[in-house]
Order: structure tokens, then sequence, then C-alpha cells
């Protein structure tokens, strides 16, 4: 059976459209704040969510997805409280595909096999660990692929060629492209490299390709929509969600209008 | 066996593994900087030039060998085994951390790399870092938390008369954990030119083998010392550990000798059944931490949570994967001890010896304390004294309420 995101972008291409993911972390600024915000995000043109699983020493991530898992982590939100967030959302959005981004250790402790029911049955549909490369994923991603999940891989600009054949091998769903040597939220954005490195990357592994990290304006996000599948967007949402923490009532609109202007400065890239 | 010679082992097997232990759980855009850092390490621990360079360093710059002294009136007093301590406390920078250090900052500069980065807890591994970046000419910069930079005002200054940057990481718990992390992300935005010198043996393969390899000349002294002054190996090995590289550095050579007890020494802070500890071994569960599969002190949910010790060193929430290897096969033993019989046994080598240890090195101190008198007359235990004391005066002090 085709996934949820292997269907979206299907669909997508068959528009000539580039998806548009947003990040958010989990429990961030509140517990309550997740659910509504992820059906106003899908209201505002997003085609997939990325949800970040909070954790205590996220070490791929700069400052401000580091203050957002924190924020979490003082509401103590854990990774079934996760997967209570998103079988909440599912309850009313059967066709959103989302993905699960954190980092090994807490799936490492509830265990894989558990982890992989429960996310399944939650209504999870990929799940991408940033700790976790090919090298050290053989059982995590057999585990999930028998529950129907894909396990989603990171390649970067310092990934051989070598190693990219090695994610073609495992990779299922999509791929996601780090667009800088750097944490998230850092660095400058180089689209010249970008496009030089996705050619290797797009000979060699069939899915579509995410591009993220650096992307933080509808310009940039124009550039990279031009060749990448989907453009995603972490610490520039949460930023804007960090800002209002005190206020988060004002959150769902102060995002959406950021992620409609992204979705309209993607849509017109698009256009010939 | 020559003093040159580093060992190489079955284990860790190709991708960095003890057993379920080990292995290279990092974001993808360090898999290739690790592989050329494994690489290159592999190709110059067999290279004959590289050797002797370090054979130099470690005999004219950190003043190797380092003693065994045969603390005779301690052992005397606690009527029992004779007691034996390597003298890591007597090189250069005052602990075994430069052994490491001088090490990796050879493989930066074979490997053209003319950034340094670390990350430090009590400030030992910085300031050791600090000190060879300086003699090579390399930029150095340091992670140290802010809570730990409050408790080591000493050590981040001898860091910054050294040349270093000491980056205050005011991130999670604002400890060495953190500084870790910080180091990381500081690695993944400078690969090209940095080079990550690690100061324990975790972290994501090969550093946990690297570092073992560079600490290993404590053990191979120690045993050829102690066989020529009693003429057999030690009955007991004791050292403390932390991430546990001095213990790994003792141990190691001495892994085949089936008749050789080892006891790894974790902080029991104010008590294992109080949680304010820093003891994976003894009390944690395994789990997967800045690269590497390991025993960790976290909750239910996966989280890490908040260490404590009296030794700076020591405060630390995960260990080597090769301590979790040896636990596990029980080859090692590993036993804790709390801050105050830590600084009980500080005391007790001061007055009785003469000798002021670090206390991270007090927790061995302490269990040998415990362990003697329960071995006979004719038998030894090598304890590693991995670092002396100047750095704790203040620790010790305001514990006892005096200031200084």
């Amino acid at each position: 059976m085709m996934g949820r995101i292997t269907q979206r972008f299907e669909a997508l291409k068959g528009q000539s459209k580039t998806a548009l993911i947003p990040f958010i972390t989990a429990g961030d600024p509140r517990p309550p704040v997740t659910v509504p915000l992820m059906h106003a995000m899908v209201a505002a043109g997003v085609d997939l969510i990325e949800l970040g699983v909070p954790f205590s020493d996220p070490m791929a991530d700069g400052p401000v997805i580091q203050r957002s898992s924190e924020r979490a982590l003082e509401h103590r939100v854990s990774l079934l409280d996760v997967l209570g967030m998103v079988r909440e959302f599912r309850a009313q959005d059967a066709r959103t595909p989302v993905v699960l981004m954190g980092y090994l250790n807490p799936i490492e402790v509830m265990g894989y096999d558990r982890f992989a029911a429960q996310a399944g049955d939650a209504g999870v549909d990929g799940v991408l660990v940033v700790d976790a490369p090919p090298e050290e994923s053989h059982e995590l991603v057999g585990i999930l692929r028998a529950a129907g999940l894909d396990l989603i891989y990171l390649l970067a600009p310092t990934s051989t060629e070598e190693r990219i054949a090695k994610v073609a091998e495992v990779a299922s769903g999509f791929v996601y492209y780090v667009s800088i040597k750097g944490v998230t939220g850092s660095g400058h954005l180089d689209v010249d490299q970008v496009v030089a490195k996705l050619k290797p990357i797009r000979r060699m592994i069939r899915l579509p390709v995410g591009v993220g990290f650096g992307i933080r304006d509808a310009a940039s996000a124009a550039r990279i929509a031009r060749v990448a599948d989907a453009v995603i967007v972490g610490s520039a949402t949460v930023r804007r969600m960090e800002d209002l923490a005190d206020m988060p009532q004002r959150i769902p609109d102060t995002v959406c209008d950021f992620l409609s202007g992204l979705r309209a400065a993607i849509d017109a890239a698009g256009d010939p | 066996m020559h003093p040159s010679h580093v060992d190489t082992t079955q284990l860790p097997d190709a991708g960095g593994h003890f057993g379920r232990y080990g292995g290279r759980f990092v974001a993808e855009t360090l898999m290739y900087p690790l592989e050329e850092l494994r690489v290159a390490y592999e190709r110059y621990l067999k290279d004959p030039t590289f050797l002797a360079e370090l054979e130099a360093d470690l005999r004219d710059y950190v003043g190797r060998p380092s003693p065994l002294y045969h603390a005779e009136r301690w052992s005397r007093e606690l009527g029992g085994a004779r007691i034996f301590l390597k003298r890591e406390d007597l090189n250069h920078t005052g602990a075994h951390k430069v052994n490491n250090t001088v090490g990796q900052a050879l493989l930066a500069q074979r490997m053209g790399k003319t950034r340094i980065i670390a990350e430090t807890g009590a400030g030992q591994h910085g300031v050791a870092t600090a000190t060879v970046a300086a003699r090579l000419g390399l930029t150095c910069v340091v992670y140290m938390g802010e809570v730990d930079m409050a408790r080591q005002e000493a050590n981040v200054y001898r860091m910054r008369l050294l040349g270093a940057e000491v980056v205050a990481v005011k991130s999670g718990s604002r400890t060495l954990k953190d500084a870790l992390n910080e180091a990381l992300r500081d690695w993944v935005t400078n690969v090209d030119d940095t080079f990550y010198i690690i100061g324990t043996v975790a972290g994501p393969h090969p550093y946990p083998a690297l570092v073992r390899d560079f600490q290993t000349v404590i053990g191979r002294e120690a045993r050829a010392q102690l066989l020529e002054r009693t003429g057999r190996l030690p009955d007991a090995l004791v050292a403390c550990v932390g991430g546990g590289s001095n213990a790994i550095g003792l141990f190691y050579p001495f892994l085949d000798d089936a008749e050789v007890a080892i006891y790894g020494i974790e902080a029991a802070g104010d008590g294992l059944a109080t949680g304010r500890h820093a003891a994976p071994l003894c009390a944690g569960t395994p789990g997967v931490l800045h690269g590497n599969r390991t025993y960790l002190m976290e909750d239910r949910d996966g989280q890490i949570i908040p260490t404590h010790s009296i030794s700076a060193g020591l405060d630390y929430p995960g260990v080597g994967p090769e301590h979790a290897w040896l636990k596990d096969s029980g080859r090692a033993r590993y036993e804790a001890i709390t801050d105050a019989e830590a600084v009980a046994a500080f005391h007790a080598l001061t007055r009785i010896e003469g000798i002021i240890p670090a206390l991270e090195s007090s927790h061995a101190l302490a269990f040998a304390a415990k362990l003697a008198p329960t071995m006979p007359k004719d038998q030894s235990i090598l304890v590693n004294l991995s670092g002396r004391g100047d750095k704790d005066m203040h620790t010790v002090a305001s514990r006892e309420g005096i200031r200084l």
C-alpha cells in the first residue's frame, strides 16, 4: 500500500507543485498549542508536517530549536505525549502526512517494536531520527517499515557518493538534504552549492528530495523551490512561536501568515 | 613491549561497536569527517615516524614515564594489600588528560587542520588541549558549561593565558554534557578546518578507541614498573570512571590477565539511593547519547537527567562504551563512592603520603582504602592517581566552611 507521504508527493508532482513542510516542536510553547496549530498550518497550505519530539540534548540543532525543546520539556512532553497529539490530529485530518523528527534515545528507551506499533496506530507516517544514520539503523528501519512507516534519512554537503548510495538502499518516503554545514537555523544558504549536490543525489535516489536548514523567508524558499521537491522550514517558524511564547493564542495566525507567504512564493517560483 | 607500540585488539569492530555498545550515532554531516578521522588514525598509529614523534613528546614535554609510587605508610595504616599509585598527577598540566591531547594534536597537524576545539568539565581537558594548541600554534576554542566555569575559575584563566578562547555554554544544564553538545555543533559547522579533540573514551567511533589507544601508555608503563618492582602482576586495579579515559588507559593492557581484578569507580554523589549522583554503570540504563550507545543517566522518557558529583570531572551522565561492555561481560566491576568518602580519602592521602590528589582520583583512592584491608599483605593494588588536587582547593575548602 502506498503511504500517505508517497501519495502526497505523487499528487504534487501531478500538479507540478513543490511541497511546503514546516517543522514545529511538539508541546512548544505549551502542549495545548500543538494540535490546533497543525490544523491551522494545513489550512494555510502546508503539505506535510514535521513534528519535533523534544529531547534534552539536541546536538544537531541551533539555539532556536534547542530552546523550543527546552520549553516543551518544561511541560514534560514525552514521546508518548507526542504520539497522543498525532492521534488527536488524525481524528480530524486523515490526509496530511506527519513525520516525527527527533533523536534516537527516546525511541530506544520506549523500544523499537513498541514505538513502531504505537506510532503506526497513532497515524504517524514517517520518522526522521537525526542521530541514526544508515549504519546504525538497520534494525529500526526494518521494524518501522513492517509497521508501514517510512524512515526519512538525511544527506549533507559532506555526503560522499558512497554515502548517497548507502542512503539510496534504505530510504523511503523522501530524503532530507541538509543544505548547509551547520546546525538548524544557522549559516548562509548557497543555492548554487545545493544545486550542485542535488545532481548526484537525483541520479542515485529515485525518491523526492526535500531541502532544509537555512531557509528563512519567501525569497530563499522560492529559490529552493525551483530545485527541490519540498521546502522545509524549521527555525524560521519556531522563532515566530518563541516571540509569542507568552501570547500563545496569537501563534496560529502569525505562523500561518508566514507560511502562507512562503506558499505563495513557492507556487509563483514554479510558474513558467 | 616497546613503549611506542600502540595496542590494537579485536574490539571495537569495524563500525566502532563494543558488543551492543559504541557505534556512530551522529547526524549525516559528521559521518564523513568521522570516517576521515578513522582512516587517518589507523594510518598514523602504524606510522613509525608519527609514533617516534609521539613518544618524544610524551617523554620530553609530558614528562613520561610517570613514576609508580608505593604508598607504604598509607598501606600500613589500612592493614592489608600494598597500594601502588600510578602518578599521572605528575604529568605536565597535572593529569592524565595530556597523554591524549598530545596525540590528537599531532593527528590534527598531520591532517592539515588548523583549528582545535574541545569540551571541558572541570577544565583539565580544556587546559591540556589549550596547552598543546599553544605549543603547535593552532587556534583553540574550548566549550565549557557556565556552571562549570563558575566552579573552576582558575582553569578558565589558565586556558585564556594559553591563548584559548573559552566559550560559556548556556544551554541545558550548563555543564559538561552541554559543552559536548556545543562542541559537536561547532564541529558540524566548521568541519573543513577544525579538529575536535574529545577528552574521554566516549563520543562516536573512532573516539572511544582512539582516546583509549593514546591513554594505554598508563597501563603499559604501570604493568612493566610493577613487574620490575614486585616480580608479579597486581591483584587488583582501581581507577575512577567519569567518561572513563584514565580507567581504560590503566585497564586495557591487563584485560587478558584474568587473575587481575578490575574495579572502575563511579561518583555516588550524595548516595546512589538519593538519585543525586553520576553513576550510570551502577544505577543507569542503556541508551544513545553523544554519538554512542552506552549506559546513561536518563528518565523513563529517554531524557538525560541532571547528575551530581563533588568532582566536576566525573559529573557526566554517560560513560565510555567500552566500560559498558566490560561491565556486561563481567571482566570489570563497577562500584560507586560518595562525595563524603572521596573527600575523606583526599584528606587521608594528603596527610599520610604528602600527595594532594584530584577529587576525581580520590574516588579511586577511597575504594582502594576499602578494598586493601580485605586482602592479604603479600597482594597489591594498583591505583591510577589520575590527577593532582591543586584545582580542587576551593571546592574542598568551601565544603568545609573555609574561605580562601
